[in-house]
Order: structure tokens, then C-alpha cells, then sequence
């Protein structure tokens, strides 16, 4: 049980740092996944399955997702295929997979010890996701509340900082140049 | 008890905090500095688990998905600022808004 807690530690340690030091915002997004797939299996070992759970859903997932689809967005028009081909050798992945398959052996390896009928795993500090609701719907409700609050405050500010202002003039003034408009916008 | 020592899991999330503290320093790539953040919010709310999972207490869980929810939100509009940052200066350096003309 403390194996697989100071391996996974390692593989979140040594995939961060491989995020820090790449010069490719992609290859560091797939050390980025690891290194939240890492963490993910330290919070299993804590006795916290349920946000072992959600930190691969939302951060490995959702967050994650997010980045690439802006990073998809910005460089769309300046990488091509060739790029896209580089971008696939082995080498390049090889070193991201080695780690998720580290940390699927240890999730492998937790399973199966939690089906021994013996089971060595979390004793005590076992918190699961029924204690966790409780607390979050008791006297936590205010904070769930405010949680609401934030999210709504953050889809209205991302709504309107990323729109593209459009500009609306008449046909027949079309004529102005933009660059001058664009300068009186900033 | 975990059988895991709780000074090892505050160790781990000391460490991965440094990590994005110096990868914020020293990056200067905007999307970098984004995900720098993220990883220093994800070694906070380890350092939650880590302490919840000591007093065997659901509050640190608690505590980890408020700053889940923070997170998702900040990256939301930290992801709409770097789209306005390359639409109006045609880079991804942090350096070139330096200047906060209004």
C-alpha cells in the first residue's frame, strides 16, 4: 500500500517536471494528463475514491480538453500536416505512456487486492463518497451555494471576454479602415 | 490510521507547488503559465486530501472540490483572455502586455 503511494508519487513528480521543461504546449499537455492521472491514484491510496474520480473527470478531462481546444483554436492556421506528422512519432508518446502504464499496473494491483477478502488496503482513514455528500449538502450548503455563484460569474466573464467584437457599420460607410477602429478599441 | 505518512503526502504536494511556482517564473508562453497554475491549485487541493485523509474527516474533500470548482472556473475566463491576448496582439508572449492601455 505504501509501494504504490511513493510510485505514483514519482510518476506525478517526474511528469511535472516534464511539463515544465517542454517546448510544445501538446507534449506538455499529455505530461500534464499524467501527472493529474498520477495524483489522481495518490488521492486512491488517501482513501478518497470518490476524488480520485473527479479529478480525472474534471481535471484530466474537462480542464485539460479546455486548454487544447484554445491551443487547436489559436495555431489552426499555422501548423499543417507536416507538423500534425511530427507530432505522432513514437518517441514523442513513448514517454507519456510508460507512465500511464505505471499507473495502470498500481490501479490494477489496487483492485485487486480491495477483492481479497483480507484486504490490507485503507483501514481507517477510509472517507467515502456518502460521508463526503453529507457534509457537502450540511453545513457546507453555503459554500455549494457560493460554488454556484463563482461558476455562474465564470461562464458570464468568459462569454464576455471571448466574444469577438463584431463590428457593425453601414455599407455605405465600409469604407473607413479598420486598423484605425481597432486602434480606437484598444 | 493511513499507513502513509502525512508529512510524505504534504512532501509531494510541496514539491508539485514548486514545481508550477518556478514554472510560472520562469515560462514566459501564457498557455504555460495557465497550466503552472493549474498544477499549483491541483498540490493545494492534495494537500487537503492529505489532511483530510489524516483526520480521516470529509472536510478536506470538501475543501477539494471547491478549489475543483474554482479551477474550472478560472480556467474558463483564463482561457478567454488568452484568446483576446492573441487576437489583439498576434502573440502568446506575456511580455508583450506589458502595457495596460486601457
Amino acid at each position: 500500500m505504501e509501494l504504490t503511494f511513493y510510485i505514483a508519487a514519482a510518476v506525478a513528480v517526474l511528469a511535472t517536471i516534464m511539463v515544465i521543461t517542454r517546448y510544445n504546449m501538446i507534449h506538455a499537455l499529455l505530461y500534464l494528463v499524467v501527472s493529474f492521472l498520477a495524483v489522481a491514484v495518490v488521492f486512491l491510496t488517501m482513501g478518497a475514491p470518490f476524488m480520485a474520480a473527479l479529478e480525472v473527470i474534471v481535471y484530466a478531462g474537462a480542464i485539460v480538453v479546455l486548454i487544447i481546444f484554445v491551443i487547436m483554436m489559436l495555431s489552426l492556421t499555422r501548423e499543417d500536416v507536416e507538423q500534425e506528422k511530427a507530432w505522432l512519432q513514437p518517441k514523442l508518446w513513448m514517454g507519456p505512456a510508460l507512465l500511464s502504464f505505471v499507473l495502470l499496473a498500481e490501479l490494477v494491483y489496487l483492485l485487486v487486492i480491495a477483492e481479497m477478502p483480507a484486504a490490507p488496503a485503507v483501514a481507517g482513514s477510509y472517507v467515502d463518497a456518502r460521508a463526503v455528500g453529507l457534509a457537502l449538502y450540511g453545513p457546507y450548503v453555503l459554500g455549494v451555494q457560493l460554488s454556484g455563484i463563482l461558476l455562474m460569474a465564470g461562464i458570464v466573464g468568459a462569454y464576455h471576454l471571448g466574444r469577438q467584437k463584431k463590428k457593425v457599420i453601414h455599407r455605405f460607410l465600409q469604407e473607413k479602415e479598420p486598423q484605425k477602429e481597432r486602434s480606437a478599441a484598444i | 490510521m493511513t499507513t502513509i505518512p502525512m508529512e510524505t503526502g504534504l512532501l509531494l504536494a510541496g514539491v508539485l507547488f514548486m514545481l508550477g511556482l518556478i514554472s510560472v517564473m520562469i515560462r514566459r508562453n501564457i498557455i504555460f503559465m495557465l497550466i503552472s497554475v493549474e498544477i499549483m491549485l491541483n498540490a493545494a487541493g492534495l494537500a487537503f486530501i492529505v489532511a483530510g485523509s489524516h483526520w480521516a474527516q470529509p472536510d478536506g474533500q470538501i475543501m477539494f472540490i471547491f478549489i475543483l470548482t474554482m479551477a474550472a472556473a478560472e480556467v474558463s475566463v483564463g482561457l478567454a483572455l488568452i484568446l483576446q491576448i492573441h487576437h489583439q496582439l498576434k502573440t502568446l508572449n506575456s511580455d508583450a502586455a506589458n502595457f495596460m492601455r486601457g
